[in-house]
């Protein structure tokens, strides 16, 4: 069999062979059960002490949510000052300048957001302080509280009736603690081990063998590459992300690269089915997503090792498949696989150009990004999943002329209201912002902006649209990867998708923790004959069901103009 | 909600010293026992530093092994692919353009072994290495540049060729550096 294809396999395979006994711990870890890591118990209650935290007081899921806020919002402002003044602060050896207002307002709430969308470039944007203590500090405490906001929804579940969510510092702490810390000094030992820089040197200057003058950016980023990853943030330490050599160095790092990406994302799902003690549940939800994933992987791996139908007619040879935008210590196989878990997980880190893929390979990622739930990003992709859960609950329940119940709750109408208002939320955002891209692009295209309308696209006709598409579809899912031939370093792409971005990310999550705060204060009602049972197989279709129904209607005009207009004139 | 903004201050600050200080001064130090002791493997000739053994470096002469096409020159400085899509009419004319000097520049070589490789821009731009095949159809141009046996090439280009990941997982390739250097070296 061709080592391309055994390399993905394998990498799968390890993926469920490290997350399934790694829920099981999560689960453990947040109960307060007793775990190996307990040893880390001192570490933590210094952190409360100093930080003048009680963690045994308990939270409601309000205030759990405004504890969750005042933390961001803090993160927001202490970012963007140094974003803007980086340059007149220390541990800056490049030399690189201050942001402009608009870029740093972008950059600081894509990292707060777990996006990570970049609209600089990490070798002249950005100083090491910056990297180090803004935007690798950000991928921890931006994964750390989506993680804790999961935990919290895990709560709501675990007894029959309560208001009572545990709290909220110490599900963030001990997701850093107890997952995040620990496992990105094992990643990112392992990458510094195989060649990416760990080291606090700044550029470096050598002559090449041909006699050219070649200057190297480096730095610390074995480290940030790690928790990138690991907390599915995806921004890189270089500009061209895990497609540079120096992040991204051989074969056993892309492994290892692509599968901290997933553990967690995996993990959550596992960790809810013990934690609340519905192991099935978990395993319906783990099936349907497990499912979908495939149906985005295999037809983006037959696209991108078929190789581009162009190139074919030139006459020329793709025997791997196609190589533009690819590197080939990773090949075509490894970028395909790479490609749909960096979009259904909200990672958005690359190893190959998104830009540069085939059109229908375009289609399966913006796809999977429109979905956001196929796993998901560090445990956001859960609360993603309920919102499809709760609408197929209240459809079911309609079919079946009963009042709608997820696990002993009445489902009632507050809760579908707010599952509604987040079901409608991405496809306004992702085609309202398209569409108002679209009108300046056509209509005012000599805007004197730092990069003009008329030249913000890299690709002429429906590739083009797919450019912009794909943008706000990357920063509405707090994924951060791109179709990077946008011209995005300017007013108007800082600005709106920074707005997405952070109503894509806070939406999001405070709608499932309400229906979740709210259903779990509920009446509890025990099983009977007539309950409409959740983790049957029935119903894992019938979500499947409304995920496809609710993408499809929402975005099949938009995809159809660009990605699918691409394939059919290709 | 004024406990939550002091909670929220002083942890940020306790976790700043454990996430930015602590955490990559350790990874920062174990480093240092790794090749090129954490700051990039450097590549040395006669006792000067000629280039990083991971990243890819420009070669246009006939001499040398050429690596893949780059969008940013191989300026390390800085890396980006070319974001060209696979239908942009003037993306296809550049590869038709480079498959052309490829042609011209190694003569006998058949279109139809020209692999994509070789005809398409990396992600990074700074992509160490080529296929086999990409390595295969320069043998003769570098021999004939060099005045030597083709054979010789041929045995260093296996001695420069990274078999896939433990035998059996990804792609095999070819360091494009440490080859050129082995022909230096001869």
């Amino acid at each position: 069999m061709n080592t391309e294809l055994t390399g993905i396999i394998a990498t799968f395979l390890l993926t469920l062979v490290i997350a399934i006994p790694l829920g099981k711990y999560l689960a453990k870890v947040f109960a307060g059960e007793k775990v190996w890591t307990d040893f880390l118990k001192p570490l933590e209650t210094g952190i409360y002490k100093l930080s003048g935290i009680n963690v045994k007081e308990q939270m409601n899921w309000k205030q759990q949510m405004k504890a969750l806020l005042t933390i961001n919002i803090l993160w927001l402002f202490y970012g963007f000052f140094v974003l803007i003044y980086q340059d007149k602060l220390p541990f800056n050896p490049d030399g690189n300048p201050g942001m402009t207002p608009d870029l740093a307002f972008n950059t600081i709430i894509s990292f707060v957001a777990n996006c990570n969308l970049q609209h600089y470039s990490g070798e002249s944007g950005v100083s090491y302080l910056t990297q180090q203590f803004v935007l690798m500090f950000l991928q921890f405490v931006s994964a750390a509280t989506g993680i804790a906001a999961a935990v919290v929804f895990f709560k709501a579940f675990r007894d029959k009736t309560t208001t009572q969510l545990g709290n909220f510092w110490e599900f963030f702490v001990k997701s850093i603690t107890r997952l995040l810390l620990p496992l990105s000094v094992i990643v990112a030992l392992i990458l510094t081990f195989n060649g990416t820089p760990a080291s606090y040197e700044g550029k470096d200057k050598f002559i090449s063998l041909q006699g050219d003058t070649v200057n190297v950016s480096r730095g610390p980023a074995a480290q940030m590459i790690a928790i990138k990853h690991l907390g599915t943030n995806g921004g890189g330490y270089f500009g061209a992300n895990s497609a540079h050599p120096l992040e991204n160095p051989s074969y056993l790092t892309n492994m290892t690269e692509i599968i901290a990406q997933t553990i967690i994302p995996l993990a959550m799902v596992i960790a809810f089915g013990f934690f609340i003690r519905r192991k099935k549940l978990a395993w319906t939800i783990f099936g349907v997503m497990t499912i979908g994933f495939f149906m985005l992987l295999l037809p983006s791996l037959s696209s991108e090792l078929g190789g581009n139908l162009a190139l074919a007619k030139m006459g020329i040879s793709q025997a791997t498949g196609a190589m533009e935008g690819k590197e080939m210590r990773i090949g075509p196989a490894a970028t395909a696989y790479w490609s749909t878990l960096t979009t259904v997980i909200s990672t958005g880190s690359v190893n190959g150009m998104h830009d540069s893929t085939m059109p229908l390979t375009g289609l399966w990622q913006l796809l999977a990004m429109m979905i956001n739930s196929f796993y998901g990003g560090c445990g956001v992709g859960l609360l993603n999943y309920f919102i499809y859960l709760i609408v197929a609950v209240f459809i079911s329940g309609l079919m079946v002329g009963r009042t709608p119940e997820f696990l002993g709750h009445k489902v009632e109408a507050r809760e579908i209201k707010i599952a509604a208002i987040i079901t409608l939320l991405s496809p306004f955002l992702i085609l309202a912002g398209t569409a108002i891209a679209s009108y300046i692009f056509t209509s005012h295209g000599n805007a004197a902006w730092a990069v003009q309308p008329k030249n913000w696209l890299n690709n002429p006709g429906f590739h083009g649209f797919s450019e912009m598409l794909y943008e706000v579809t990357s920063s509405n899912a707090n994924n951060g990867s791109g179709f990077e031939g946008l011209g995005d370093n300017n007013i108007f792409w800082n600005l709106s998708t920074g707005i997405v971005i952070f109503l894509g990310r806070f939406l999001p999550i405070i709608g499932p923790v309400a229906i979740a705060g709210l259903l779990g204060a509920k009446k509890f009602i025990p099983e009977s004959a007539g309950t409409l049972k959740t983790d049957t197989k029935t119903f894992a279709l019938m979500t499947f069901a409304v995920i496809l129904v609710l993408n499809a209607l929402s975005y099949f005009p938009a995809l159809a103009l660009g990605p699918l207009a691409e394939y059919f004139t290709h | 909600m004024k406990k939550y903004i002091i909670q929220s201050i002083r942890l940020t600050l306790v976790l700043l010293v454990l996430l930015c200080v602590v955490y990559p001064i350790t990874v920062a130090f174990i480093g240092k026992m790794s090749k090129g002791n954490g700051g990039g493997e450097k590549i040395t000739k006669n006792g000067k530093t000629v280039g990083y053994a991971l990243l890819g470096q420009s070669f246009t002469k006939p001499q040398y092994f050429w690596g893949r096409p780059s969008a940013v020159a191989y300026n390390a400085a800085g890396s980006a692919g070319s974001n060209k899509g696979p239908s942009n009419p003037d993306y296809l004319k550049e590869v038709q353009t480079r498959i052309d000097t490829l042609l011209k520049y190694n003569p006998g070589l058949k279109k139809s072994d020209i692999p994509a490789d070789m005809v398409t821009a990396s992600g990074s731009g700074l992509d160490p290495n080529i296929s086999e095949q990409g390595a295969a159809i320069q043998i003769q141009r570098v021999a004939a540049a060099r005045k030597i046996d083709v054979k010789k090439v041929k045995e260093l280009v296996a001695m420069n060729t990274l078999k896939p990941f433990m035998g059996v997982f990804g792609p095999s390739s070819v360091n494009v550096l440490k080859l050129n250097l082995a022909l230096d070296e001869l």
